[in-house]
């Protein structure tokens, strides 16, 4: 009668989830065919902010980890990338990466003066280094000092592919470059999804839900914490580099209040993140929308739409810690991202481990 | 001679850091609550001074009557409501409850004052100054120093010879004991908030009166504020004086080199203090 047992990440909805994720992503990769430009701008919004949501969520929701510096490296990634470009004359593409490194670079030191504060204290340290990273690029003045400065007109021409966008959709040359800037996003808005789900899946990912939920129980299990925490910090702003250098692309013209804003980079991030659902990869997807939603609603207010976004955060943070998400997940126990390793087979039983 | 002044001038700019960050190391040193709006509620404490002295008349330094039991109430009862339900192992919800917090008390300012700068008159206290051989101190730098001094003679006192002070220290070393003993945490932490809250309004009286004041200054003020609070090592009120004076003197010294290092040389001020001693200049033993 003993059948034998294994153990599965896998559910029904998993599946499901992976083929609607594969068939949503052909959709989305083929929105320029049928959508409109006003439409790609939003969705180039939605996905970048949906990568930076990632990033800050891997490194407070499974990190444990709550900065309220990650401006410092979508700046230092914007920065990079315009440096590169204008100083020197390199492609703005390939330059994206470059703006993933400037940012990995940039970490290491903040880690190393970060990492010596504890809970809400690392949350000013890394906030301090965003300022000291803002002030500092204020004053280079080759990309513009603190009035901030223009991708040259040369460089936005002959970015690579624009032709063949235009060819392809017929369209103007601005438009062209929003649908790249736009494809860049999804690509980049997929890897980190696809990459931060790897990531938890594996043994590592194990490790940092262990370190997480009690990091002297982790340790005396043979956990590394803090290396499992320089992992997540260094990935995170390698990704939240990566995606400042291409939101900048995309707006062609920047300035250092602007790309180290503490309100556009970290605080929508942090409400996307808490509506959503904290500690889960599918909060944030559901935070975003909620978000793109409110902010289309309320824009025309002002100053009333952070107040309300603000309230609804503490709302959510007092009254559901576990964000929309987890309300969702709680009632009808859907998980479309499981990382809980499950033991199945036997006599028809289910546990979870 | 101009250094000497510089230097002068930053000691006295520190006793104004240090009144930013006194309530805060009040609130973290009894309930361990980092308050992220803390700034921001020393930007409300210096509009409503702003309200009573333009639409009342006062000088002032009695608007701080009608500020200080004001912010009082305010922060009692949002510890009570708010800040007590974030309180416990998590860090957290406190965090992104007072960040929300800090996004909505700036907004709400914006709305209500406009993002027009801001100063509370004081009269001819605002230029007058005193002489003491070749160097000359302005008044008001002088009392914001005594107030912070004052400030923190009297918190010291009250936490370690009143019995509210005892009850601080009591929940602060154990809640739980603390409540059996008769004590209900919940009130210590909502009078501690309130505590803190009259001392942002002390703060925010002289942050009105010696510079130009908007809605969206408060996050700067906090980190001025957390930078002290960290250099002087936590739970030390004469260290947190000690960091205000720190930050005060790289900045003042900062700016006299070159007036856009001001505020970059604070920062670096802390970040080399943090780097030689990680738990600051007066850590209390644990």
């Amino acid at each position: 009668m003993a059948t034998a047992y294994s153990v599965t990440l896998r559910t029904p909805a998993s599946t499901a989830t992976l083929i609607a994720a594969a068939v949503l992503i052909v959709a989305l990769f083929a929105a320029p065919a049928y959508a409109s430009r006003g439409m790609i701008q939003d969705l180039f919004f939605i996905l970048t902010m949906l990568t930076l949501a990632q990033y800050w969520n891997l490194l407070a929701g499974y990190g444990g980890l709550v900065s309220v510096g990650q401006q410092a490296f979508v700046g230092i990634g914007a920065y990079a990338l315009y440096g590169a470009v204008i100083l020197g004359g390199a492609d703005p593409i390939l330059s994206i990466l470059l703006g993933g490194v400037a940012a990995l670079l940039l970490a290491i030191p903040t880690a190393f003066f970060a990492f010596r504060l504890q809970g809400a204290y690392f949350a000013i340290g890394t906030w301090v280094i965003a300022e000291i990273a803002r002030l500092s690029v204020a004053q280079w003045r080759g990309v513009g000092g603190g009035t901030g400065t223009s991708l040259p007109r040369d460089a936005l021409r002959e970015l690579a592919f624009v032709d063949g966008i235009r060819a392809l959709f017929d369209v103007r040359a601005s438009a062209a470059r929003d649908i790249l800037s736009y494809w860049l996003a999804l690509t980049l808005a997929v890897i980190t999804i696809a990459g931060v789900y790897w990531l938890l899946r594996t043994k590592r990912g194990l490790a940092l839900a262990a370190v997480r939920d009690n990091t002297e129980a982790a340790k005396s299990v043979g956990v590394d914490a803090s290396r499992m925490k320089w992992v997540v910090f260094l990935t995170s702003a390698f990704g939240t580099g990566l995606a400042g250098g291409l939101i900048y692309l995309q707006k062609a013209r920047i300035s250092p209040d602007a790309a180290f804003s503490v309100t556009d980079w970290t605080a929508y991030v942090i409400f996307i993140v808490v509506i959503g659902g904290i500690g889960t990869i599918e909060g944030p997807i559901l935070g975003v929308l909620v978000f793109f939603v409110l902010q289309s609603l309320l824009a025309d207010y002002g100053s009333w739409y952070l107040m309300v976004l603000g309230l609804i955060g503490i709302s959510v943070m007092l009254f559901a810690p576990r964000g929309l998400w987890g309300l969702i997940s709680e009632r009808t126990g859907l998980q479309l991202f499981p990382i809980r390793r499950r033991l199945v087979g036997g006599s028809n039983t289910k546990r979870e481990v | 001679m101009i250094w000497i002044d510089t230097i002068i001038q930053g000691i006295l700019l520190g006793g104004l850091y240090a009144l930013f960050a006194a309530g805060l190391s009040l609130v973290f040193g009894i309930m361990r609550l980092v308050n992220l709006a803390h700034g921001d509620l020393i930007i409300l404490g210096a509009y409503i001074i702003l309200i009573s002295v333009t639409v009342l008349g006062l000088n002032p330094f009695f608007a701080i009557l009608i500020a200080a039991p004001l912010m009082f109430a305010l922060g009692w009862a949002l510890q009570k409501l708010v800040l007590n339900r974030t309180l416990g192992e998590d860090i957290l919800p406190p965090l992104l409850v007072t960040f929300g917090l800090s996004v909505v008390i700036q907004n709400g300012l914006l709305e209500g004052f406009s993002a027009d700068s801001q100063r509370i008159s004081a009269g001819a206290l605002e230029t007058a100054s005193i002489s003491v051989g070749p160097i000359s101190m302005g008044v008001l730098p002088l009392l914001t120093f005594g107030s912070a001094i004052l400030v923190i003679v009297v918190l010291n006192h009250i936490f370690y010879r009143t019995a509210i002070g005892r009850a601080f220290r009591a929940t602060s070393d154990d809640a739980v004991t603390a409540s059996l003993m008769g004590i209900k945490p919940e009130r210590v932490f909502a009078t501690a908030t309130g505590l803190a809250m009259v001392v942002a309004a002390i703060a925010a009286l002289y942050l009105g009166v010696r510079a130009n004041f908007d809605p969206s200054i408060g996050p700067a003020r906090l980190i001025y504020a957390f930078e002290a609070v960290i250099i002087g090592g936590l739970g030390s009120l004469w260290g947190t004086l000690l960091g205000g004076v720190i930050i005060g003197v790289a900045q003042t010294v900062g700016a006299a080199i070159n007036p856009e290092w001001q505020i970059l040389a604070g920062h670096v001020a802390f970040l080399v203090v943090l780097l030689i001693r990680p738990r600051g200049l007066f850590p209390r033993g644990n």
